[in-house]
Order: structure tokens, then sequence, then C-alpha cells
């Protein structure tokens, strides 16, 4: 390890941090806003489940370098790309937790609500979704994890945030850059994790004291 | 009746998406320059030189392969024992459920760069990077799994005169199957798309395709390449799948 490294590369680490958690935070917001209503309509009409499952979990399935270079003919050697393919690899993850969590919804819980006269519309919004957060952050927390692994290999078709430190290390044989980028991408993991449980925590108040 | 036709489906499946696969790639790359990848494409799989000697995609794919059974079964031979291990006597819980997490937040690229850097060229780094990236979701399964055998079902055999073998391997071991399995399949999908990365630190394997042709900027032998290892996850998925509903026993399958 060469201390010095760091010290005169930290605009490059932060910057390179910084795409990091933009392509990551693009990904689970791309992966949601295409799986929950996926996971809603699956839970409307059933018969999208299997399809939709089987659908996503094939994306899951080919290799990330596989799907990546698969996009590159369309879309180039782009941000554009890693972005697409982080967020393909996000929904079998998303989606899945969402219909479990939904599934999870007490039966009794939602004749009441439909007893009280709530519409669909306010029964999900305010009776079923809080009740299946828990599960469904369980995806989250799992997608952002594994996206925040995945962004490094996007560094072959040119992006990669901290996996350009990898690449960066690889060819001048110099572990520093390799071992910064490793440690800050795992820090980054574990500290995305226990914010979102954090967050879990803030949206939930009535399972204080409960394991997440 | 039933029973002959299981291959059938997985097997069906299997050739469905390698077809679908294959038509979006084509069309995906006849998109790019109207039509001349697509040309460009099919005569790369076409050219004699692509299925046979040191660059051809047969042993590519036996070297591909190899990588993963080695690293696939160092990882059951540590795994499946620590999962069924720590689940049979109830031990252990929060490491075997919090493994996959920590597994997961490792970048199995960096570490494979990072092997390499210390122990130099060869096998060795690829095949503790792959390991690494088997071990933790066979044991966070397979604890699972034995978890979830109901006490009273372990009673029962013991109540029989089942020794604590007897009961571990004919009645705990087949109920926790299907997660054991699960826990497989998972892995063995993620070794073989993470195996790519061989090629990046000078090995084999079907990578090779991937990185020198992005290395050249050769579109084609890129995309032949990544079509060629996602049939491969796709047909290990298949198998595993298909491997699965042979040997976990017909009770258990709903």
């Amino acid at each position: 390890m060469r201390w010095s490294w760091i010290g005169g590369h930290a605009d490059l680490i932060l910057a390179q941090l910084g795409e990091h958690v933009q392509l990551t935070v693009l990904a689970l917001l791309f992966g949601f806003a295409i799986a929950f209503p996926l996971a809603l309509a699956a839970m409307r009409w059933p018969r999208l489940y299997q399809p939709s499952l089987f659908v996503t979990g094939v994306l899951f399935t080919i290799p990330s370098l596989a799907l990546f270079i698969l996009l590159i003919p369309f879309t180039g050697l782009s941000k554009t790309t890693s972005l697409i393919g982080l967020t393909l690899y996000t929904l079998l993850i998303l989606f899945r937790n969402t219909i479990e969590g939904l599934k999870g919804v007490p039966h009794e819980v939602r004749e009441a609500a439909r007893a009280m006269g709530y519409s669909r519309a306010r029964q999900l919004f305010t009776v079923e979704l809080p009740i299946a957060l828990p599960v469904i952050m369980a995806g989250i927390r799992i997608a952002a994890v594994t996206t925040i692994g995945l962004v490094t290999i996007t560094a072959l078709i040119g992006q990669g945030g901290l996996g350009r430190l990898f690449i960066t290390g690889f060819t001048l044989h110099s572990p520093t850059p390799l071992v910064v980028g490793f440690v800050l991408s795992i820090v980054l993991a574990v500290v995305v994790d226990l914010a979102l449980v954090a967050l879990l925590g803030i949206l939930t108040p009535w399972r204080r004291g409960q394991a997440p | 009746m039933n029973r002959q036709r299981h291959w059938l489906r997985p097997a069906l499946v299997a050739l469905l998406i390698g077809l679908a696969i294959a038509l979006l790639a084509t069309a995906s790359a006849g998109a790019a320059e109207s039509g001349h990848v697509l040309a460009a494409l099919l005569q790369w799989f076409r050219d004699p030189a692509q299925w046979q000697g040191a660059q051809g995609i047969p042993l590519r794919l036996a070297e591909h392969v190899g990588y993963v059974l080695w690293s696939m079964l160092m990882g059951m031979a540590v795994a499946l024992p620590l999962g069924i291990g720590l689940g049979h006597y109830g031990r252990g819980g929060t490491l075997a459920i919090n493994i996959s997490n920590i597994g997961r937040a490792i970048p199995s690229f960096g570490l494979i760069i990072l092997v390499f850097l210390l122990v130099g060229f060869g096998i060795v780094p690829i095949l503790v990077a792959l390991t690494a990236l088997a071990i933790p979701p066979m044991v966070t399964n397979s604890y699972v799994g034995m978890r979830s055998v109901e006490p009273a079902i372990r009673q029962a055999a013991r109540a029989m005169g089942m020794t604590a073998w007897q009961t571990l391997w004919r009645v705990e071991l087949p109920i926790a199957l299907p997660l054991v399995m699960a826990g497989i399949r998972t892995s063995a999908v993620q070794v073989v798309s993470t195996a790519t990365l061989a090629a990046y630190v000078g090995l084999g394997g079907l990578g090779r395709y991937l990185i020198d042709g992005l290395a050249t900027r050769e579109l084609t032998q890129v995309v032949g390449g990544a079509i060629v290892v996602a049939l491969l996850a796709i047909v290990t998925e298949a198998v595993l799948a298909w491997l699965q509903k042979r040997i976990v026993s017909a009770g258990l399958i709903r």
C-alpha cells in the first residue's frame, strides 16, 4: 500500500465514488419505477405473475458482462448502457419482494378496510403498502447491495465508478488503487444497507424494537 | 406418465430462451449497422475456426465449465457441511444468515484482481475468487433449509428409533433439499457469470471473446461470446432445476 497515492488522487477517488453512487441510485429508481407498477398489476391480474417472474428471472440469469455487451449495439459504450443493464438486474428482486410483501397482508385486514368503505387505491396506499413495507424494503436492500457490486463490472465497458480503480490498479500493477476501490465499494454497500434499515425504521414507527 | 415428462418442460424452456436470446442479439446487432453486424455474427458462428483449436468455442467452453466445476466443488465442500451442520444444531444463525449479505457486498471483479496481484498469474486467483463467491448463498440456504424442518418431524424420526445420523440423512436433509438446491443454483449461476472475468487476468474461458473483443473493438466477437455465456448460464440454471425436480421427494413438491 502506498498511502501517498491516496492523498494525490483524492479528487479522482471522490469522482469515481460519486459516479458509483449516481449509477446505483438511478438504477434503483428506474428499477423500482418498472418493478413496482408491474407488481401491482400482477396482484390485480394474477395471470401476469408467472410471465413477469419468468422474464425478470431470465434477465437476472444472464451474466452481467454479457448483458451489458448485448446492449452495446444499441447504446454504445455509454452510461446509458450500464444504466439499462443495472436496471434490468434489479427487476427480479424488486418485483418478487413487492409481490411477497403484498401477499403477506392478512386477509382480515384487507376485508376490514373494504368493510370500512376504503376505495381500492386508498386501501392499497394506507393499509396494504405500510404492512408490506418491511418485505419490500428487504428487496430494495438486496437490490441496492447487488447493484453496488455490479457497477464495478461496468468498468469493462468504460463506466464503472469505483470499478475503474480496479482497472487502474491492474494496469499499474499496484494494489493501492485496487484496495481503495475495493474497500470503498464494500463500505458504500454497508452504509447504504444501514441507511435503508434506518429509513424503514422511520417509515414504520409501529414496528420499533422488532427485527428489520 | 407425469414422471417421464419431467425433463420436457425445463428443456423446452431452455430452448425457447436460447432462441429468444439469439434473436434479441441478432436483432440488436442488426439494428446497429443495417444488417452488417448480423451477417458478421452469423459468419462468426459459422466459421470453422470457431469450432476447433485453441481459440474455438468448444475449448473455451470446456475451460469455462472447468473453472465453474472446480470452484463449485470446493465451494460445496465448505458451504454445505457448514450450512447443514449449523442448521442441524441450530447454532450460528446470525453468521449463516448474514454471510450472504456480506458476500453480495464484495465486488468479485475487485477480488479477482486483488488475488491476482497477490499471487500472480495462474488459476489460483480465479478459483479463490469464484469459490469465495460460491460459498455464501449455499451456507445461508442450507442453514435456512435445515431450520425449516419441523421439530415434530425430527422427534417422530427419533421416536421411531432412527439414530441421529439416520434422522439427518433420511429425514432432515430430504426435507431441506429444495432450499439446499436453491442455494446451489444461485451460486452456480453467479459463478458461471463471474468466470467470464478469468479472461481479464489472462486466463481462458468464454470471457476471452468478451475481453479480447472489447480491447480490440471487435463487436462481432464480443456479442457472439456474450450469447454463448448467456446460454451457458441459462442452461446451467435449467439443468439444475431439472436435477432438483428429480431428486426432491415428490411429497415435498406442492
